[in-house]
């Protein structure tokens, strides 16, 4: 039934569905969706409880006032019980989390997340230093092997939170946190950013593809290459365009002189499928409107508005979209 | 006597309403901002020293002076396009002080604008078209604030702007 619903709900940016804590996709998410069943029926059954006492006593024939000594007992019997209850509470939170040692081990992929306002830098450290991957707000991850995210932030605190694969953990300046999950079913996933950081908080997202490992080895080396060279006259003066604006003092492209780290690496843009940190699909119209007038996308956001011809514009978005 | 006393508390307390009133006064944030580079003069004096009779400097107004959003972005875009590489935090080290009253090219608003924009001789590259033109005016209102002396008094901006942390980027 709440996959049922999900098909009725709004359809997110790059076709992702809803995310739910309620449809795990990780063990680590089952171990919560498990407790929270647990906290939500153990609490059903209290507000039945005090439900069907409050009816007794409003139903209950006024003879006689009961005596103060039995009062005392069942408010002490109630006080009892519900000390009972929040410490079984605390010993499955406990035993839930035991479960899920975030410590990274030798054996696991390290995938470092870098918070930005408003947007997610992620990073694939490989073997060598030449191997690193850089990319933007899609987190590609194999499926069925242990993973660590190194949670840190560029500016202020914001939180990881992708539903159907864990619960929230802090991205803080200054500070690694470290999240371990082990994603065992194969999809797209949609996270969002779960800690208040400023004007585009809401517009924080991430999408997570969890692919099968051969998938994602492949996804690494098509993004280890450098940009593609432009093919078309069109995409050309776009790198030209690029390469003379102010792009380049906060974008990467690899392959050309643009290194900028302020702003998202768009080496491999035309292969992501949302633009501006999962809020809109990464189509040419969208990224032309982008380009020219970001701030009516994101208000506030920290790319400036930029006074380029419509040919340069076109020029533009015809090269951004051909690196693939 | 009394009707008269109550008048004037009356008075005095309208009188602090009003000030206070001011006080609270916020900067309205310009998110789409564009600063025109047109209004910038081809040629700025650096120095008073001038041959021939002498034309009074020319005044070009900072956009962003006393505007509290306008300073913190200037330190933010202070750090992203590494201006501290050279300057550190004002101090000075590979480039000069930003933090003293001596300026080699002059220290009106408009003459640390040029310097940005043309850059200068023994170091200082030139950021046209590299910086948009409004960016270079919030790091230009930043610069001015790094005078212990002078008190810049910007009125409060938005609220978020105190959510701006300043240490422990992560290295790249």
């Amino acid at each position: 039934m709440i996959g049922a619903l999900a098909l009725l709900g709004p359809v997110l940016p790059g076709g992702v569905p809803t995310p739910s804590a309620l449809r795990p996709a990780a063990p680590q998410a089952a171990g919560l969706e498990s407790l929270w069943w647990f906290m939500l029926w153990t609490c059903t059954a209290v507000f039945l409880v005090v439900l069907a006492v409050l009816a007794y006593a409003m139903l209950r024939p006024r003879t006689e006032e009961p005596p103060a000594r039995r009062a005392a007992e069942i408010i002490t019997a109630a006080a009892a019980v519900s000390v009972v209850i929040l410490f079984a509470f605390l010993i499955a939170t406990m035993a839930t989390s035991r479960k899920n040692p975030n410590e990274p081990r030798p054996t696991d992929r390290i995938v470092q997340i870098i918070g930005h306002q408003w947007w997610w830098e992620v990073h694939y450290p490989g073997a060598r230093p030449d191997e690193l991957v850089i990319s933007a707000n899609e987190i590609h991850l194999p499926a069925g092997r242990d993973v660590v995210l190194d949670l840190t932030s560029a500016d202020v605190i914001h939180s990881f939170w992708a539903p159907n694969l864990h619960g929230k953990r802090d991205l803080i300046p200054g500070r690694h946190n470290f999240f371990r999950l082990r994603p065992e079913n194969v999809g797209t996933y949609r996270g969002q950013c779960a800690e208040f950081c400023g004007y585009q908080h809401a517009h924080m997202g991430f999408i997570v593809f969890v692919e099968s490992p051969d998938k994602f080895e492949e996804y690494l080396a098509s993004q280890r290459k450098p940009a593609a060279e432009p093919v078309s006259a069109d995409a050309s003066r776009g790198r030209q365009v690029f390469l003379t604006n102010p792009c380049v003092t906060c974008h990467t492209i690899r392959g050309t002189g643009a290194s900028g780290t302020n702003a998202p690496d768009l080496t491999h843009l035309a292969s992501r499928r949302t633009i501006a940190a999962a809020t809109v699909d990464n189509t040419a119209g969208h990224l032309g409107g982008w380009i020219a007038d970001s701030q009516g996308v994101k208000p506030g956001n920290h790319m400036p508005p930029h006074l380029v011809s419509s040919e340069d514009l076109l020029a533009l978005v015809a090269y951004l979209r051909s690196l693939s | 006597m009394r009707i008269r006393n109550e008048l004037a508390l009356l008075a005095a307390a309208a009188v602090l309403a009003a000030s206070t009133t001011a006080a609270c006064r916020r900067n309205a944030r310009q998110l789409r901002d564009r600063a025109s580079s047109a209004s910038i003069p081809q040629s700025i004096a650096v120095s008073e020293l001038q041959g021939g009779p002498y034309t009074p400097p020319v005044t070009v107004q900072n956009p962003y002076e006393g505007n509290a959003y306008g300073i913190s972005e200037g330190q933010r875009l202070y750090e992203w396009y590494n201006c501290g590489g050279c300057h550190f935090r004002g101090g000075g080290g590979i480039g000069p002080p930003l933090m003293d009253r001596d300026w080699i090219y002059g220290g009106q608003p408009v003459n640390i604008f040029a310097s940005i924009i043309e850059g200068r001789p023994n170091g200082m590259p030139s950021w046209r078209g590299r910086i948009p033109t409004n960016q270079v005016w919030q790091i230009v209102a930043y610069v001015e604030s790094l005078d212990a002396d002078r008190r810049i008094a910007a009125p409060p901006g938005a609220r978020e702007e105190h959510l701006q942390a300043r240490e422990g980027r992560p290295s790249r």
